[in-house]
């Protein structure tokens, strides 16, 4: 985390364009300009700002915008919660549809069942995020009005709105995910579909399912977990498309926005965020990992 | 029959009536007529050609073969386990206690595994699944076919594994397989084969990927089981030895016909067909080759005191050490062959890739022709590398599958400054030295058999005209009539080119006739060190004679069809 940090840091203060500029206007004069540059200590030496910056992070200030002058907190706060609902949405969507689907696939190998599931797999990595999204609110909200367009309402708002609101948006981010899951669970079934103790399995005379839940699954999973680990961590971190097809509030869109504006204090606390969601996502797979197989141990 | 409970639901379906007849014959398995082949569609390619065998109560049949002969297959059949849509039973029948197996519903089949029959593997090592206690694994099949409560359950379990001689089986029991050893593994898979009591087990070279010691321990055991329970057994094996310690009678297999089958007394002496003959004449003799007269020619290799520590580096606490090699001092003269002999574990491979640098020994020296290669870096060891080449085991993986065989071979010279040119006529040559079309050169590993990758591997090891050659394992992948051809080649490339040759071998038979002198090693250390025929005929150390005594079929001279007592004065006098 701490290379990160400086690494964030310098990268930021490298890259060319100048907040105080943006904030002062087309129209500043120069003297407003300097004024600014000191408020925000921009002018001190690089060594200096890093220190501040890094002794206010170690007491929970994550400074303030530079642009909207709330706090980097507070902002953040209010974006969690869309992104995080959506993420999670998102993945347990996938994974309830993958891997049984993946699993299918191996098992009925290279019967129509698994090329149907391969064939909507390519499907689900080739038609990109916002067609599926508008599609879906074509389709959903226009035509059949099931639901509403877009938006975002909070949970403590009552499940029924949330959830209203939550299901295309889902619906349409876990397709690619879903493509990618199913695709490493085959896979990864397939490779120990091939394995002795599959063999053994099936000379004991147990059933089928047992084989493949008992015996092939639990083997294949330590890949597929790292899949769907990943893949929480990068929806964590923002799926701007997604966000702004449906109008929500997130993460990814604050993001954005703050990098055009060069909010320095915003992208920092950003970058951070995300790695932190990085470091504790990796940390449940190897924890995940240990579980599943008691060959591994760290 | 003890095996009440899970029977009630199977027993209508095959117990009245059979039984009157099959007390007659006893036969358990009765196989006629065989036929499978690749795919559905009729005129597919035939793996298994007719062939008929017979397995009685109480009896074990080796099924006897080279690779390719189609005896795994053929157990597969009679389990219901080959894989579907690629092998296809087109013909015949398999008939276990009388109910036909090819015609039986997937259901049904389950049913009879592990009921009626059941079946051991090759390789303990990956036939358990990693990430199951093994007792829940055994526990799988009780809970599979019985109606038994966990507590009766768990204490058939425990009585199954004392049964099987494992030692505090409540440890076992919860233990998962990657903490047991392969022997330890094995009797896991034999316990739980046999615990609902089968009347047919069919064990697939059950002790191949095992160490001689922990063969003969299984081997008995299997023998033990079967006089207990009165089990038939289909035991699959290519190794001769094993087959003399443990059949009854035997089947011997070839491209998927029936070659020869009959009382393994009657087999082993007075095979009638040729196939017979040369696959026993093939097995070579633990009794070692007459001794050559000692040699005064100069010491290419020596190896000093030659010791390689791996650490093992451990997040919290103290790492651990492993000594794989100790203190290992050798010499080998020109034109003379040094064995190294030893179980898994016991550091000979770790030695041979000391000797050759491909890893870095930890400290001793070795010497090669004169001069001192254990500690120089790799760049000045870079012109000595030539002197000295290795041969591995596995002649599928040791060659490069996109890279022709002309370039393989032709590789190193190049490497050393010899034009293309010269290089691809050196490789025609070698190539016919050991025994190969010298226009195999611009063909592919992939459209030779093993035994012929194995010569390409030669070839290329002999082109940079090395003092040493270093074998490991060299002929171990081998079967019987190749790996013969194969040492007869190493023997004739000797006596031309006057090389020495390391080789380094699990085999105490292919030692005893290919080595001059032997090292038999132990946990790292040489444990006793001399002439072939000094060492494998009158071991001085406890471990050489342990060795000796599991070495399977030692009581038999294969390639004379006698027993060895009966030859001793005519061969065996040293």
């Amino acid at each position: 985390m701490g290379v990160v940090a400086l690494f964030v840091f310098l990268l930021l203060r490298l890259t060319p364009g100048d907040p105080a500029a943006i904030l002062a206007g087309d129209n500043a004069t120069p003297e407003r300009l300097e004024r600014i540059r000191t408020s925000l200590g921009l002018n001190e030496p690089l060594i200096v700002q890093f220190i501040t910056w890094v002794n206010k992070l170690l007491h929970g200030d994550l400074g303030t915008s530079l642009i909207s002058n709330l706090p980097v907190m507070k902002m953040i706060g209010q974006r969690v919660e869309p992104s995080i609902s959506i993420a999670l949405c998102t993945i347990i969507l996938a994974v309830i549809v993958a891997v049984p689907l993946g699993v299918i696939a191996a098992w009925k190998h290279g019967t129509w069942i698994d090329r149907f599931v391969m064939g909507l797999s390519v499907l689900g990595f080739s038609v990109p995020v916002f067609v599926v999204g508008y599609v879906l609110i074509e389709v959903f909200a226009l035509e059949l009005r099931w639901v509403p367009v877009q938006g975002f309402k909070s949970i403590s708002a009552g499940f029924g709105p949330f959830f209203e609101r939550m299901i295309l948006p889902t619906c349409a981010l876990s397709f690619i995910y879903i493509a990618l899951i199913a695709r490493m669970t085959r896979a990864a079934m397939l490779d120990v579909l091939g394995e002795d103790y599959v063999r053994t399995a099936r000379a004991k005379g147990i059933n089928e399912v047992a084989v493949m839940m008992r015996h092939a699954l639990r083997n294949a999973a330590v890949p597929v977990i790292t899949v769907i680990g990943t893949g929480f961590a990068l929806l964590i971190s923002g799926v701007v498309v997604t966000e702004s097809v449906f109008n929500i509030p997130g993460i990814g869109r604050l993001t954005v926005d703050a990098v055009l504006a060069r909010d320095y204090p915003v992208i920092q606390a950003m970058i951070l965020l995300t790695s932190l969601v990085y470091v504790v996502v990796n940390l449940l797979i190897d924890v995940a990992y240990t579980l599943l197989d008691p060959r591994i141990r760290y | 029959m003890c095996c009440g409970p899970m029977d009630s639901g199977l027993a209508t379906l095959s117990r009245p009536g059979m039984t009157e007849r099959f007390d007659v014959t006893n036969t358990i398995l009765d196989i006629n007529n065989l036929v499978v082949s690749v795919g559905k569609k009729p005129g597919g390619h035939k793996i298994i050609d007719g062939i008929s065998i017979q397995v009685r109560e109480r009896e074990t049949l080796c099924l006897v073969g080279e690779s390719g002969s189609g005896k795994s297959v053929t157990s597969l059949t009679t389990m219901g386990l080959l894989p579907k849509g690629t092998l296809v039973p087109t013909g015949g029948s398999v008939k276990l206690v009388g109910e036909e197996i090819l015609t039986a519903t997937d259901r049904r089949l389950r049913q009879l595994r592990a009921t009626q029959m059941a079946m051991i593997f090759q390789e303990p090592m990956t036939a358990l699944n990693p990430v199951v206690p093994v007792g829940r694994q055994i526990d799988e099949v009780l809970r599979a076919h019985t109606k038994l409560d966990a507590r009766a359950r768990k204490k058939r379990i425990l009585d199954m594994m004392e049964q099987v001689h494992l030692p505090q089986v409540e440890r076992i029991f919860a233990s998962y397989p990657h903490r047991l050893s392969g022997g330890q593994r094995q009797r896991i898979m034999i316990a739980m084969a046999l615990v609902l009591e089968p009347k047919l087990l069919i064990a697939d070279e059950p002790t191949t990927a095992l160490d001689v010691t922990t063969q003969k321990q299984i081997l008995s055991l299997i023998r033990e089981l079967q006089r207990d329970h009165g089990t038939a057994v289909l035991f699959i094996t290519h190794d001769m030895g094993v087959v003399a310690e443990i059949a009854d009678r035997v089947a011997v297999m070839r491209q998927g016909r029936l070659v020869e089958t009959g009382p393994l007394d009657t087999v082993l002496r007075n095979p009638t067909m040729e196939y017979t003959r040369n696959l026993l004449a093939a097995v070579p003799s633990l009794v070692p080759r007459p001794p050559r007269e000692e040699s005064r020619e100069p010491v290419v290799l020596e190896a000093n005191e030659l010791s390689k520590v791996y650490k093992e580096r451990a997040f919290f606490g103290k790492g651990r050490e492993v000594v794989a090699a100790d203190k290992v001092t050798l010499t080998l003269r020109k034109g003379r062959t040094l064995g190294i002999v030893g179980e898994s574990g016991s550091g000979k491979s770790t030695v041979a890739r000391c000797i050759v640098r491909l890893i870095d020994p930890t400290s001793g020296g070795v010497r090669l022709a004169g001069r001192e290669i254990a500690d120089i870096s790799r760049r000045l060891l870079q012109p000595h590398r030539q002197k000295i080449q290795i041969v591995f085991q596995d002649p599928y993986r040791s060659l490069n599958p996109r890279v022709t065989v002309g370039e393989s071979i032709a590789e190193g010279p190049i490497n050393y400054g010899v034009a293309h040119a010269d290089a691809i006529k050196r490789a025609r040559e070698l190539l016919e030295l050991v025994g190969l079309p010298a226009d195999a050169v611009s063909r592919y590993p992939h459209q030779f058999s093993g035994g012929q990758r194995q010569r390409i591997a030669i070839a290329r090891a002999l082109a940079l005209d090395p003092d040493v050659l270093v074998a490991d394992e060299a002929v171990s992948a081998l079967d019987v009539s190749v790996q013969a051809q194969v040492l007869d080649l190493l023997d004739e490339i000797q006596n031309r080119l006057g090389i020495a040759i390391l080789f380094i071998t699990h085999d105490l038979r292919v030692a005893a006739q290919i080595c001059d002198e032997v090292v038999v090693m132990q946990h790292g250390r040489v444990v006793e060190q001399g002439p072939a025929a000094e060492v494998l005929t009158h071991p001085k150390e406890a471990y050489t004679k342990a060795l000796l005594d599991a070495a399977p079929g030692r009581n038999w001279d294969f390639a004379n069809f006698r027993p060895v007592a009966e030859g001793v004065g005519a061969s065996a006098s040293a």
